[in-house]
């Protein structure tokens, strides 16, 4: 078995730089979920200079538009969206602080780019694993946007969140490097 | 004459939007397990053993596998000789994937505008595929299907000249391009022929079959294998991390066209692929 790494919020510089791809992590602390819409409205906001929905230094975002809680959960099924739909809203919260990002598929170029210039990493979750993520997941509260519905920005206190690291900060990516060792 | 009340295909509805998210198919989860001992990608491995302890979960906690819960979609065979009673047929329909969403705690996805994304709040409207049959039975189809892999189905409108290269090589380079976004190991569904909107209707109809079967033409059942064969080549993966499990199935479905004309579509559908199907 490969050796897991344990991450704890906050995701400094210093712990970004020692990631690589390939990494197995298991991520601990506050992160904070958002997508499509989400990303819409904060890059909105940093635009017009408004206040963000939290703080970006040294956050982490998790793609995620997780499934109604039932009854006594706190949250229903709760795994990543496919990142790609953010790549063009992603540069300017990697420029004011974002480090870290959650979701599932391979990121542009650009994104990557601005990820080696500012020290960012990109993780991978298990796409269609919701349910078991969810276990992952110990409180979660929506913090902006509660008008977007599943799409509204939450604030989500994670205990080893398992995750593999995509996308170093060195623009390592398995997404390219692993495809290439099973092809026939 | 077989009278049947809308109430009836609403509560089909509303339990098959719930069960269908929660339970994989049987089939769909043997293979997924049966695929686990021939990936040679340690990491693969280690994704389709969490897919499968996913499935588990969700079938024991009565949650959904996935938390895109999809747009449901229904594939609704009406016999001729069934009158139905009590209201609007379609109402029934939405009214049954309104309650089952609810009562399920499954994701509301819908938005009302395309362009305008306000999120409808209940998951309606359904996309309902209606075929008048012989007979005074209905079957109804509940697929729900998530966008991750719904975004990477392609539709292309081929020369005849194309022919059957023409349409691997097309649906080769729809899953290569796909990578890892539509949640691999994915299921295939392949339209040839009929026009542009019957070619897609025709590959996701495809989705729905079983994952051992064959189509009964030896040509297509060839080309099935050899499709399923060239993807897995192409060493995606699962998760797109690398690996040998890209695919865990290709279904090519036909139907005539013009003599102008070779539509092909693929559709993808995620390691989640759901349905079910109730006769009443």
């Amino acid at each position: 078995m490969r050796s897991i790494k344990k991450i704890e919020m906050p995701l400094t510089y210093e712990k970004v730089k020692g990631l690589k791809a390939g990494d197995m992590v298991e991520i601990t602390g506050v992160i904070y979920t958002g997508r499509d819409s989400a990303h819409k409205r904060m890059v909105q906001a940093l635009e017009k200079g408004d206040e963000m929905p939290f703080e970006l230094e040294d956050s982490i975002i998790y793609y995620v538009g997780p499934a109604p809680a039932k009854p006594g959960a706190v949250i229903g099924s709760a795994g990543p969206t496919t990142s790609y739909r953010m790549d063009d809203l992603t540069i300017p919260l990697i420029e004011t602080g974002l480090r870290g990002m959650i979701g599932k598929g391979t990121r542009s170029k650009k994104v990557i780019d601005s990820m080696v210039r500012h020290g960012a990493v990109y993780f991978a979750a298990i796409g269609g694993a919701g349910a078991l993520i969810a276990n992952s997941i110990k409180e979660a509260e929506v913090v902006a946007y509660g008008d977007l519905g599943t799409e509204a920005v939450r604030r989500l206190r994670v205990e080893g969140f398992p995750a593999v690291v995509a996308i170093d900060s060195y623009g390592g990516n398995i997404y390219d490097t692993e495809r290439e060792k099973y092809k026939r | 004459m077989r009278e049947l009340h809308v109430k009836e295909i609403e509560n089909a509805v509303r339990e098959m939007c719930i069960s269908s998210n929660y339970n994989l198919p049987e089939d769909v989860y043997k293979k997924l397990s049966e695929s686990k001992n021939t990936e040679e990608s340690e990491i693969g491995r280690d994704i389709l053993e969490n897919i499968i302890k996913n499935a588990d979960l969700a079938k024991e906690n009565r949650v959904p596998i996935c938390q895109d819960t999809g747009m449901a979609t229904l594939f609704i065979e009406l016999g001729q000789e069934v009158f139905l009673t009590g209201g609007d047929f379609e109402d029934a329909v939405n009214e049954g994937v309104r309650k089952g969403y609810e009562e399920g705690y499954l994701r509301k996805s819908i938005v009302r505008d395309p362009l305008l994304r306000d999120n409808t709040g209940d998951n309606t409207p359904a996309v309902i595929h209606l075929k008048i049959v012989p007979g005074d039975r209905v079957k109804i189809v509940v697929a729900p299907k998530g966008f991750g892999s719904e975004n990477m189905s392609r539709i292309k409108m081929l020369k005849p000249s194309d022919g059957m290269k023409g349409v691997e090589d097309f649906v080769i380079q729809a899953v290569s391009e796909a990578g890892p976004n539509p949640c691999p190991p994915i299921f295939v569904g392949v339209g040839i022929g009929g026009t542009f909107e019957k070619v897609a209707e025709t590959a996701k109809r495809a989705l729905l079959r079983n994952v051992d079967d064959c189509n009964p033409d030896p040509s297509l059942a060839e080309m099935e294998k050899r499709l399923l064969l060239k993807i897995n080549d192409l060493g995606i993966g699962p998760q797109g991390l690398g690996g040998r499990t890209t695919a865990i199935a290709v279904k090519v479905e036909t139907y005539p066209t013009h003599i102008a004309g070779l539509p092909a579509a693929v559709a993808i559908n995620c390691h989640a692929t759901r349905h079910e199907e109730r006769i009443l």
